[in-house]
């Protein structure tokens, strides 16, 4: 135990100073490199524990994560969960839902696996996901799309990845009336964010062995904007050059997308036409009930999430599918780089939906969350 | 008897060995059970202007050009050339296009990041052309992922995003302005009621993301559920466009009429164009209260690329479906009719597809065997 008091001190230490490489001391076990481009953490030891936040969220939230839990527990997955709960009043510190402790747990942790969060209808609070995107600073999306073996859909062979810038673009909510009936919107690109995302696909693509990295835009009509998208891309693009890199203007995008999905590989593009494409990828394989996906921030942050809605109407009936929040869980494990426990279980979950004997209600079957998960179990 | 028979019997025999029975079929749909009774003078050839455009545009409109010179259509084109990297529609252009009020087009191709604004734009904004209308729908011999795909998607043409007011604030830091007005989007949401109206069309959904853009998305919607209040026998629901592009890939049977603001509606003709066969086979155009030009439906891959144009083996299937269009709106059914039916056939029998419908025909082959098809 006092090692293990040692071994936290020297951690917390080593987190402070930035410490370069993880390759240092392999007795300090988990050493962040808290590069702002460093985006594979750790390497971390097999015997210690990463400690991860989870947010159960609402709804059929709290199933959903306990099968995740259930099932990293059977494949022997090191990580320890400190679960928050979205609070019942806004706390005036995150105008929020969400705790100031729940934000400092994920900051802290660098790693995070969220459920399904309904906002609440009102005024006075900024809806959750918004309060997490800017308070840990998420920068980039990203959402691996691929067909689910087994589970037959009208397309195949999509196997691509999303990645969207989540900061700025025409999301940035500024908006006024001009005159009345007149309203303008505006839509902010900026170089630091740009660069940002391009980094991070380009890295991400490097990373996971993928071999192209396509740019979307719509920089015919919108010049500048999505014109300054281009040149970050182009400019990052510069530096890997054994990955290949196009542009695709985005209504040849989506034609091609819903034509011939394997035309492309790893996809970067600004904040909303991200918004509508992985929606439209998300839908080629199945649904969002399927969809995994991943939010990168600051700091080697990642706060995997389930992006379905909270399913009031099923929620503690035993029948939702845990499909997404799991496969997120599994984006988690890679960016922790625990390769081997991921495609453990990633292939576990495939080879459930596969076989068809145990599927949840929305992918066909009848089977409760609990069968499901139990399945998964076994597959290990 | 059998003499009188013998004609029957060879008709029987010819229409059962024809493997696609269309001939029998299309020859009963084609007589109009009422008659069209023009006025006089109806029958005047018409002046229409021709913008030939850029990459395989020249190729296509070249295409229309002799299938409606085969049919002896009482039109007639006064072609203009413009590129996509001129500065601006030239005058004589605009003049021979306010003067004859209907336009057909190929694809300008605006340079990437040039500094040239686009001129497919600036054309839609000069003449006022605030509807754009693509038609997208499925055709027998045409196999696709999805069926029963019938959807004309109407989008607003002149502001919205594509407003072309950017500027630099700070070197690295850019905005563009994207502009709702409540006039705009009550005059799109009236012509895409009015279309389903006249069109016989039973559902209109808004396409919207205003749960973000809450004012601006927001006055777009306000402006559709009025106009909604005043065609009750049509039915209105509106749906948020990334859930529209996920429910278009599964289950595009539930949309039939949609109107979106700009930017929105490129991505979902683009979508639902792809989803129905392919751009190079959706029928579209944009039109005003006076002009209207007709142009390949969706945008995607309306110049083509290299190699297309070298093989000359462009779809003109587009753009001869948009000037079938066009026939009809210069009040000449029955022409229109015809054409249509001809690429139909075509299309059906599968023999003559190029190269984006998985065939390897040349441009030239589709049009001999659309004239070939025309009766």
């Amino acid at each position: 135990m006092a090692s293990q008091i040692v071994r936290r001190v020297l951690r917390a230490r080593a987190s402070e100073i930035f410490a370069a490489q993880s390759a240092t001391n392999p007795s300090s076990a988990r050493v962040f490199s808290c590069f702002d481009r460093s985006l594979s953490s750790s390497a971390a030891s097999g015997s210690h524990l990463i400690r991860a936040t989870l947010f159960p969220g609402d709804g059929i939230g709290p199933e959903i994560a306990e099968s995740v839990k259930q099932v990293f527990k059977a494949a022997d997955v090191p990580i320890e969960w400190e679960e928050h709960y979205v609070g019942q009043e806004v706390d005036p510190r995150t105008q929020s839902f969400l705790t100031w402790e729940s934000l400092e747990s994920v900051r802290r942790n660098k790693v995070g696996l969220k459920g399904p969060m309904a906002t609440p209808i009102g005024k006075g609070h900024r809806s959750l996901n918004l309060t997490l995107r800017k308070e840990l600073n998420l920068y980039a999306n990203v959402r691996p799309c691929y067909s689910l073996p087994g589970y037959k859909t009208r397309y195949d062979d999509v196997n691509l990845i999303t990645i969207r810038e989540n900061t700025e673009g025409e999301y940035s909510g500024l908006e006024h009336q001009v005159v009345r009936g007149v309203v303008e919107s505006l839509k902010i690109i900026t170089r630091q964010a740009s660069l940002r995302v391009a980094e991070y696909a380009f890295h991400y693509a490097k990373t996971h062995g993928r071999d192209r990295v396509s740019a979307i835009h719509k920089a015919n009509i919108m010049q500048k904007t999505d014109g300054l998208f281009l040149k970050c891309c182009r400019e990052v693009a510069e530096k890997y050059p054994e990955i290949k890199y196009e542009e695709v203007v985005i209504d040849n995008c989506c034609m091609m997308l819903v034509k011939n999905p394997a035309l492309f590989d790893v996809l970067v593009m600004p904040n909303l036409y991200g918004d509508i494409i992985s929606d439209l990828c998300a839908g080629l394989i199945g649904g969002l009930g399927l969809t995994p996906s991943c939010n990168i921030g600051e700091g080697g942050i990642a706060l995997a999430e389930a992006v379905h809605g909270s399913a009031p109407d099923i929620a503690g009936k035993n029948l939702a599918n845990p499909t997404a929040l799991m496969l997120s869980a599994v984006t988690m494990l890679r960016h922790l780089e625990l390769h081997d426990k991921a495609d453990r279980i990633q292939n576990a979950i495939l080879n459930t939906i596969a076989e068809g004997k145990y599927r949840t209600a929305d992918l066909g079957g009848s089977s409760s969350t609990t069968d499901f998960t139990k399945a998964i179990i076994d597959h290990l | 008897m059998a003499r009188r028979a013998i004609p029957i019997l060879k008709r029987l025999v010819q229409s059962s060995d024809n493997p696609v029975n269309v001939g029998l079929a299309s020859r009963v749909d084609r007589t109009r059970s009422v008659t069209y009774m023009p006025r006089p003078g109806d029958g005047t050839p018409r002046a229409v202007t021709l913008i030939p455009g850029d990459g395989i545009g020249p190729l296509v409109t070249g295409a229309v050009e002799q299938v409606m010179a085969a049919m002896h259509a009482p039109v007639y084109f006064e072609r203009y050339e413009i590129h996509g990297d001129m500065k601006s529609v030239p005058q004589e252009v605009m003049d021979s296009i306010k003067k004859n009020k209907v336009c057909l087009k190929g694809g300008l191709n605006t340079p990437v990041g040039g500094g040239v604004s686009s001129l497919n734009v600036q054309l839609r904004k000069e003449l006022d052309l605030y509807a754009s209308l693509v038609h997208c729908c499925n055709y027998p011999g045409l196999p696709t992922r999805h069926e029963n795909v019938d959807i004309v998607v109407i989008r607003e043409n002149t502001e919205g995003e594509y407003a072309g007011l950017e500027h630099e604030v700070v070197p690295g830091v850019v905005e563009s302005l994207k502009v709702i007005t409540k006039f705009c989007s009550e005059r799109i949401a009236q012509y895409a009621f009015e279309y389903a109206y006249l069109n016989n069309r039973k559902k209109v959904t808004a396409v919207h993301k205003a749960n973000i853009m809450k004012l601006a998305d927001g006055l777009f919607l306000e402006s559709c559920r009025e106009v909604a209040t005043k065609y009750p026998g049509i039915k209105y629901n509106e749906i948020i466009v990334d859930n529209c592009c996920m429910q278009l890939v599964a289950k595009p049977e539930q949309f039939d009429v949609m109107v979106t603001p700009n930017l929105y509606g490129n991505l979902v003709a683009n979508t639902a164009a792809g989803i129905a066969g392919g751009t190079g086979v959706m029928p579209g155009g944009n039109v005003g209260a006076d002009h209207a030009v007709f142009e390949q439906g969706a945008s995607a891959g309306n110049v083509g690329n290299m190699k297309v144009l070298e093989q000359k083996k462009a779809n003109p299937v587009a753009l001869l479906l948009s000037s079938a269009m066009m026939l009809r709106h210069l009040r000449f059914p029955s022409f229109a009719d015809r054409l249509e039916s001809a690429v139909k056939r075509v299309i059906s029998e599968g023999k003559n597809h190029t190269k984006d419908l998985g065939g390897n025909c040349t441009t030239q082959e589709v049009v001999d065997a659309v004239i070939a098809a025309l009766d």
